[in-house]
């Protein structure tokens, strides 16, 4: 009845993951109980779960991202201290269950951390940056956003029932095939992305067609802002790569659950080939995930120092040629697989290839600061500590594209600290930077900037402690994933990483007082004109938060920086624009397609995990079922009626003019 | 200033787009849709390439030249590429309102697609009774998912094809369920292109080799 399922599942004797888990399920039920007693449910259900408005669902991904990211920051301190203590002692954490932390840490932290953050500020800045009112297909972004979170919930539903992968963040066979690994672990990590990767890839499909084919009129390609060009490279990549990882975790399922041999040691299976086809998918994520943060720092870098971005068009060659190139390296992550010489040569050049076009990007950046008049906010800063970081890590990673080079520094530390240096310093650091520049734009308040400020310094220190140290480990032949180690000569290097840990936790602690701060402080923090960094692109103009329309009329673009311009000439005429004339506004209904979807998707990976085979047959009719009643329904479009377009819009009108008014009577 | 002085060379389409601002909700759905197949038919790329990579694995089993019936599959290739033709007579049906073309069409699709899915399951059930299933080899593994995963696709398209059918008779030939029926011609056409491509890469070579 119930497959595998039994009450051994639960790991009563351990005590780490029980009293995680309670924290969590306190957590959960309180913020519940908070908000059935409050009756907040309603409103969550209308306004937020059902929602297809590209600008609540952006925000959705963004906290979903942000809660993994505590869970992914705990496995992360629990790992350094592990190390800490496990000098000649077994440390605090017994193999099994460091093994399955570390893979946790990497798979919540790419699939549930980066990428949700980094689509979450995509769907959020998107339309808004084009002129238009919603992306392309605004019940498929739900869907995918309901599926993301799914597989959220699965990967951690196995810190309770059952167990997580030890096979690391990336599944290697044969130590993921059924012979070495024969608990659910692997399962739960496999279904938990082939769901959320679906998601992903709806989301991917939704935004190529949303930058190439919507726009408001005149906003042609080289109009776009540099965002816009970086969402389409990442999502072109999305919709390529994805599919090859669905694949390759489909033929290991396969291998697992019905005995096939893709990557098995007998029967004529090749496990290099499972490395092959991830890394076909993996090298290509690696930009998915940096190029929008690359957009932010366009953006930021430009506003704040109140100049257009240099060298636009170089940025977009820059952009989509690192999009091409992204597929030509993927064997740089094994050139120990023994391909040869002239194979690991060519993907070596390849490699160190790319540091071209990112290096334009750098010196973009530099030269759109210089002679700029540079205003070090929170965002600014996050963008500084970016360019210093992300060369570092750029050269290290040029380091490991020797092939030579890589056959001493593979697996080792080095590498784990290259890959860090990159992804904080560079992705993560952007989505900071990304979430403090929007966050006034989404809520109508700005964050504070002190907070701000001190945890960026936090976070950027704490990286340095933390992960220069991995450097020299690697340097010193400490390979990763060590459970505990005898050699007296790392001991100091590994303490002083976990004393970064620490710091970086300082950082993260600040991050969310300064959350709570600000929530606190909103009217200070208020923005009402809807432009509160003197912004250059087409978000700026709309309110703070906007309307679910974005735009009462679409506006008509005329150059690169549509906003900057309109703003120009309304400050030297001292008057907006004339009133556009008003028209009803039809936009897409909600639709709670898109979160029942996901129960049943989450009820079916639990029960092909636990092999519930009648469940899993339940699950899926309850999908198919969705989608028919979904397609079955007659409007889905509501009217906003020309009166209320009209009353929001001159609202905004209105601030602007008080705006404009105030600048005359400065003058 | 006009759209050709920022951009001379016209890359961002200037004019076109200074005219039109959002295309069509045909446009911009059948837009999608493409970019939805081109991601599926790079995932089948990818099972192509490990039955490229596994196809000599035969594990001292049986190998393509001893276990394929070109027969079967000929007849396999003619309902699939006779079902696109109906397809095609469906669309036209779908887009003059013609119910009695539209739904014999489809039907008729349905028919041919299903004969090819049972010929398919056959084909399969006949492999496992003479002991050459998937878990045999990697070539059989690699032939039974890149051929089955080809199959399962066909069987999502019978049941939209059978939602569509149902869907227009209850409702009629509404802008967005006519949307639907042109991405399922899509769908339904692009899961031939790459039953050819199947057919030659894994049955026309694994014969001949």
């Amino acid at each position: 009845m119930l497959g595998k399922l039994s009450w051994a599942a639960v790991p009563f004797d351990q005590p780490i993951p029980m009293a995680a888990s309670a924290v969590v399920a306190c957590v959960m039920f309180g913020v519940l109980a908070w908000v059935v007693l409050k009756g907040h449910l309603p409103y969550l259900w209308n306004e937020w779960i059902t929602s297809v408005d590209h600008k609540r669902i952006g925000v959705m991904y963004c906290l979903l991202a942000m809660v993994m990211l505590l869970r992914g920051f705990t496995d992360a301190i629990m790992m350094r201290s592990q190390q800490a203590l496990a000098f000649h002692s077994p440390g605090y954490l017994p193999p099994e269950h460091y093994d399955q932390i570390f893979s946790a840490h990497g798979t919540l932290m790419i699939f549930f951390v980066a990428m949700p953050f980094i689509i979450g500020l995509m769907n959020f800045v998107v339309p808004l940056q084009l002129g238009i009112r919603d992306v392309a297909f605004p019940t498929l972004n739900s869907v995918g956003f309901w599926l993301t979170a799914s597989g959220a919930l699965l990967v951690n539903i196995s810190l309770v029932v059952g167990e997580f992968s030890r096979a690391t963040w990336l599944p290697y066979p044969p130590l993921s095939e059924l012979a070495y690994s024969p608990g659910v672990g692997v399962d739960y990590y496999c279904w938990a992305i082939q769901i959320s990767g679906v998601g992903t890839l709806l989301s991917g499909v939704n935004l190529v067609t949303t930058v190439l084919k919507m726009h408001a009129p005149g906003m042609t390609y080289l109009r776009m802002p540099m965002f816009c060009w970086t969402t389409l490279a990442a999502n072109l990549l999305i919709v390529a790569a994805f599919p090859i990882l669905t694949a390759t975790l489909a033929m290991l399922l396969l291998d697992r659950y019905l005995g096939f041999h893709f990557f098995t040691n007998e029967a004529g299976g090749n496990m290099m080939m499972f490395v092959n086809l991830i890394w076909a998918w993996g090298h290509p994520e690696v930009y998915i995930l940096i190029l929008p943060a690359f957009g932010i720092y366009s953006e930021v870098i430009s506003t704040f120092s109140g100049k257009p971005l240099f060298g636009y068009r170089s940025m977009v060659i820059a952009t989509m040629a690192i999009c091409i190139l992204a597929f030509m390296v993927w064997l740089h992550h094994f050139f120990t697989m023994g391909a040869g010489a002239d194979v690991n040569a060519f993907f070596g050049i390849m490699t160190t290839i790319i540091a071209v076009p990112t290096g334009v990007k750098i010196f973009n950046w530099l030269f759109t600061m210089f002679a700029g008049r540079v205003v070090f906010s929170t965002a600014l800063l996050w963008s500084l500590g970016f360019m210093v970081t992300f060369v570092v890590g750029g050269m290290t990673g040029v380091l490991l594209a020797v092939p030579p080079a890589d056959f001493v520094l593979h697996n080792s530390l080095f590498l784990v600290a290259h890959f860090h240096n990159v992804l904080i310093g560079g992705m993560l650091f952007g989505c900071f930077a990304g979430y403090t520049y929007w966050f006034p734009k989404a809520f109508g308040f700005r964050l504070h900037e002190g907070l701000g400020k001190a945890a960026f310094w936090c976070w950027t220190i704490g990286f340095y402690v933390a992960f220069m140290p991995l450097y020299v480990l690697g340097l010193e032949g400490m390979t990763r994933r060590m459970q505990h180690y005898d050699v007296p000569e790392w001991r100091p290097w590994v303490l002083l990483a976990a004393v970064g840990a620490v710091i970086i936790m300082a950082g993260i602690i600040l991050q969310i007082t300064q959350l709570v701060v600000s929530i606190r402080h909103r009217e200070e923090l208020r923005d009402d004109t809807g432009d509160p960094w003197n912004g250059r692109s087409l978000e700026w103009a709309t309110a703070s938060p906007p309307p679910a329309f974005n735009f009462a009329v679409l506006p008509t673009i005329s150059s690169e920086e549509a906003y900057w311009d309109l703003k120009q000439r309304a400050i030297q005429q001292s008057l907006l624009s004339p009133e556009p004339s008003y028209d009803d506004v039809e936009m897409p209904r909600n639709s709670p397609t898109g979160f029942i979807c996901a129960f049943f998707a989450t009820m079916m990976g639990f029960a092909l995990i636990w092999h519930i085979w009648w469940l899993v047959g339940v699950a899926f009719v309850g999908a198919f079922a969705t989608f028919v009643v979904f397609a079955w329904r007659d409007h889905d479009e509501y009217v906003i009626p020309v009166e209320t377009v009209a009353r929001i819009d001159r609202a905004n009108r209105a601030a602007r003019t008080k705006v404009l008014s105030r600048m005359r009577a400065a003058r | 200033m006009s759209a050709t002085h920022a951009d001379p060379h016209r890359l961002g389409h200037g004019a076109r787009s200074l005219g039109g601002g959002i295309p069509s909700k045909r446009i911009v759905v059948g837009y999608g849709f493409w970019i939805f197949l081109l991601s599926d038919i790079i995932m089948f790329s990818a099972f192509f390439a490990s039955y490229a990579v596994l196809s000599n694995a035969t594990a001292g089993g049986p190998s393509g030249k001893q276990l394929f019936d070109l027969t079967n599959v000929g007849i396999e290739t003619m309902c699939l590429l006779l079902s696109s033709f109906t397809c095609g007579l469906a669309g036209i049906g779908a887009r003059k309102e013609s119910n009695l073309m539209f739904q014999a069409s489809m039907a008729a699709t349905f028919v041919l697609g299903a004969v090819f899915l049972a010929l398919e399951i056959r084909e399969f059930a006949g492999l496992v009774a003479q002991g050459a299933g998937p878990a045999r080899s990697a070539f059989l593994t690699a032939f039974f998912t890149l051929v089955g995963c080809h199959g399962l696709h066909v069987t999502a398209g019978l049941m939209w094809l059978l939602t569509m059918m149902a869907q227009v008779f209850a409702k009629g030939y509404r802008p967005d369920i006519l949307r639907r029926v042109m991405c399922f011609s899509l769908f339904w056409h692009a899961l031939d292109i790459i039953w050819v491509a199947l057919f030659s890469v894994v049955y026309l070579i694994g014969v001949s080799q």
